[in-house]
Parts: structure tokens; sequence; C-alpha cells
């Protein structure tokens, strides 16, 4: 698997668009995906929530378990991924394209955020 | 647990598969190949192949080796006919559950010969139980764990993908019984056993057969649909079947009177067997003031409840979530759950479970959740 090199990520496994207009695209990465399984259910945060950079904002169910979901960056959320939450398996199938989850008005960006070179030597994929 | 996790004669055929590996019991065991949910649907609608080979086998032999099985089982072993299998279990002296075990009988009556096949996880438990207990028995009570590898093939297709493979009288081989046979040119015990809810066949070989019955299986099974299964699937079929899980629905703190499952225990046979006393209270107790039961349950929501959330009527804890999958039939989350009697009714209103704070609304029914068209 490859990690698209225009993405930045974080060590929580979710990826970052980079800015159009101060607005990010967050979703997980494939690797992460490939962990939690099929993914049967997403619950995102809402639009208008504000997002704390490596706080809990939701969370992933997949068949085995639920594991929370982090936002890599701090912002207010402008739009989630409504076809993610009718058929999650976008997440497995898709994770960086249409199983993207959430996009958010950056106010702050951590400076921890990883190259897609340095993520793929982080996770070992 | 920090010991190196043991493996399978088949791993190196796991991990060129591309196998994701979870530790269980022990055991570095193929917890899925690709997605859990298309292996499970092909062992609802075509095949699957698993390997089990970390269920432990016991071999019991000997002179008195009926007598000895009836009294350290609670099922009533002297009927259990040639060639064939029963579902059965072995309790502490308390009645509590030690694990849940299918007997085989191998052989003939006059020359009794027994395989017990245990849980991975309790495999040395019971190992230890019944060399306890066999001590005024002229029986000998073997470790074979080492002496099979266990490969099932499960689903629809399976008989015909069996037969492909065999010249043995599959059409003659039952439910629960097993024949010893030639298998893709490897000697096995032809089971027709499983943990599915579908027809299909456990197959205990040699170790060393097992990569070759493997590929056999995997070439026999292409044109009809059969993919290699992992655990996870395993457990989500098992659990749509309404099957008990030992560690979850079964435990050494109940009694298979408290499991739904008093009918394992056989207090008609002959002679004494161990957990008989505090069996027969267990027993009348149920009957007279039911324990929690067993349930199922069918979310109304997405959110999946796991094992150990509790299981709440107007804010009361009312039972607790022993198993919870989202269930690949159903397309719902579902769970099995011991609840109080009072709220075990299909249909029971205002039943919810506990999932991380939030009380979501779930539908008591009855088990199982799913249930093979014969």
């Amino acid at each position: 698997m490859s990690n698209p090199q225009q993405l930045r990520y974080s060590k929580e496994h979710e990826w970052l668009s980079a800015a159009e207009d101060g607005v990010s695209t967050i979703g997980i990465t494939e690797y992460a995906a490939g962990a939690l399984g099929d993914v049967v259910y997403a619950q995102l945060p809402e639009v208008g929530d504000t997002v704390t950079a490596g706080e809990t904002c939701g969370e992933l169910e997949s068949t085995k378990s639920v594991s929370d979901l982090y936002s890599p960056v701090s912002g207010e959320v402008t739009e989630i991924n409504e076809d993610v939450v009718n058929d999650p398996s976008l997440v497995n199938t898709a994770p960086f394209e249409g199983g993207w989850l959430f996009k958010v008005r950056v106010s702050e960006e951590p400076d921890d955020l990883l190259s897609a070179d340095a993520y793929t030597e982080f996770s070992g994929n | 647990m920090s010991q190196t996790p043991r493996t399978t004669a088949l791993d190196a055929t796991h991990r060129a598969l591309g196998a994701t590996m979870t530790d269980f019991a022990g055991w570095d065991m193929p917890l899925r190949y690709g997605s859990e949910r298309d292996e499970h649907q092909a062992v609802r609608t075509r095949a699957g192949l698993f390997d089990l080979s970390h269920m432990g086998e016991i071999t019991v032999l000997g002179p008195d080796a009926t007598r000895f099985l009836a009294y350290a089982l609670v099922g009533n072993i002297a009927t259990i006919g040639p060639g064939r299998a029963r579902y059965t279990m072995i309790c502490q002296e308390d009645g509590g559950i030690l694990d849940d075990l299918i007997v085989y009988r191998r052989g003939p009556v006059e020359s009794p010969e027994f395989m017990v096949v245990a849980n991975a996880g309790n495999a040395q438990v019971v190992l230890d139980a019944l060399t306890g207990r066999a001590a005024s028995f002229d029986v000998e009570v073997r470790d074979d764990r080492d002496a099979y590898a266990l490969i099932a093939v499960q689903g629809p297709a399976s008989p015909a993908i069996l037969a492909s493979v065999t010249d043995a009288d599959l059409d003659g081989l039952k439910y629960y019984a097993g024949l010893p046979g030639t298998v893709a040119g490897v000697e096995a015990l032809i089971a027709r056993t499983g943990y599915t809810g579908e027809d299909g066949f456990e197959l205990f070989v040699a170790p060393g057969d097992a990569v070759a019955l493997w590929e056999a299986l995997t070439a026999a099974g292409a044109g009809a649909g059969l993919v290699p299964c992992g655990l996870s699937c395993r457990d989500t079929l098992r659990l749509e079947a309404g099957m008990p899980l030992y560690g979850h629905e079964l435990t050494t703190a109940l009694t298979p009177f408290d499991a739904g499952l008093g009918r394992v225990v056989k207090f008609e046979k002959e002679g004494d067997f161990v957990g008989r006393a505090a069996l027969e209270k267990a027993a009348a107790d149920a009957a007279e003031q039911p324990p929690r039961t067993l349930v199922g349950l069918v979310a109304e929501g997405r959110r999946v409840p796991r094992a150990g959330y509790p299981v709440v009527v107007d804010g009361q804890v009312i039972g607790e979530v022993t198993s919870g999958a989202p269930s690949p039939t159903l397309g719902k989350p579902v769970a099995m759950a011991y609840v109080d009697a009072a709220h075990a009714a299909p249909g029971t209103p205002g039943v919810g479970v506990d999932i991380r704070g939030s009380h979501e609304p779930y539908e008591v029914v009855a088990l199982p959740f799913y249930k093979r068209q014969k």
C-alpha cells in the first residue's frame, strides 16, 4: 500500500489534506482501516462542532472492536461524509478517497504531523 | 501471557495468503484473510476453509474408557454409538462448567476409544481434570494436542467439495458423526461437525499432512467459491447460530442449567459423576426460581454491544452482554446476554444496552438469530 504524498499524517493514523480556503479533509489511513477490519459504524462529529488536535471526536466500530476517532488538528467541523455514515465500508475500500470522514476549518495545527514518508516509516506500512 | 504464541502446521500458508494473525489462547491464528464479512457470507452461501488446529484433542482409551468418561463428564457417554459424536461438558464438583466438549467414539464398543476435543484455552485444564479423575479406572488419558491438525470445510457447498476429493460415504455421514477415511490422499478422521450453523465437516489429520490437505481443498473448492476464513468470521457465524463460546456464555461461575443447557446433564445415566449433587440442586433451583436467562438481543440502531456491557431497563441493570457483533446476515448488531428472567421473554419492552454511557434500544429475541434452511 502507499500513503499519498500530498497528505500529512498523525501518529493516531489519521490523514489530513492540504487546506483549501482554510478547510482540510480528514480520514484514516489504509493501514488503520486494515487494522480495524470491516468498519460497520462511524460516529462522526457534527457540523459546527469544535474539535481539538489529539482529542477524540467520534468512533469507528468494526466487527471485532470499537476505536476512538481523533482529530489531527483543531478547528470547526464544516462537513461530514454522509456517504460513510450510510456505508461505513467505504473506509475500508477507499480510505484516502471516498472514505474520507470530515472536514475542518483549521484553527491550529500541531507541529508533529508526519510526511507520507515519515508516516510510512512510523507505521511500517 | 508473554510466551511466544504457538503456530499451527499451516502457519506459512496463512502468511502466504496475507492473513491478519491474532493471538488466540496462546496460538498465533488467522483472524481474517480479507474482509471478515465476505468470509462470513461465503460460509453462509458457498463454503469456507478454516484452520482450527488450536483445538485440543485428548484420546481416552482402555477397558474402562466408557465408564470413566461417564464419570468425568456430565453426558451419557455409553449411548454414543460407534462413529458418532456428542456435545457435552466437563464440570467442577460444584457444577461450574470447566469446558464444553465434543466427544467422538472411535472404534467398536467392545474396545472403547474416544477423542475428546476441548477448547484451545481449556485444553490443559481438561487434560489435568481428566487425568486427575482417572485414578481408579483402567484407562489411558493421552495428550494428543500435537498429534492432529484440524481443518474445517463449512457451508452449503462443502459436501460437494469434499466429495470431489474423497471416496468416503459422506451421504451416510450424519450430523455429529465421524468416520476414518482418505481425503486427497491424506488419512483423516472425517467428522460432520462445526461451529458455524451450516452443514460442514471437520477433518482431523496428522500435522505433516495439513498443507497438502489445505491445498487440495482450496483447489477443489475454487469453482464453488470456497475461501479461506479466519477466527473473526467464525465468531460471528457461531453468534448468529446462537452457539455458546467458553469464556463468554460459559464459565466456571455458571452451571449448564444457568447457561440454558441443562439438557446436556444426564442424571439418568448409570453411576455417579463429578458434579452430580451440585447439578441436581442447580436443576431444582433453575426450575423453581429461574436464574438469569441467556437471550438474544437485536439492535434497533447501529452501535455494537460488546461482551461485558450492561443490559438495562429504566436505568436499572438487569443483565450483561456476553457476546456481541454486527451480524452480517441480519445487517444489524446482535448480542447474546444473560438477563433477569422477568425481562427474558421475546419482545419484552424497554430493554436497552448501555453502550459506553448511552442506552441504546434493543429487542429481546429467542436464539438463534439464524437457522439454516435444510
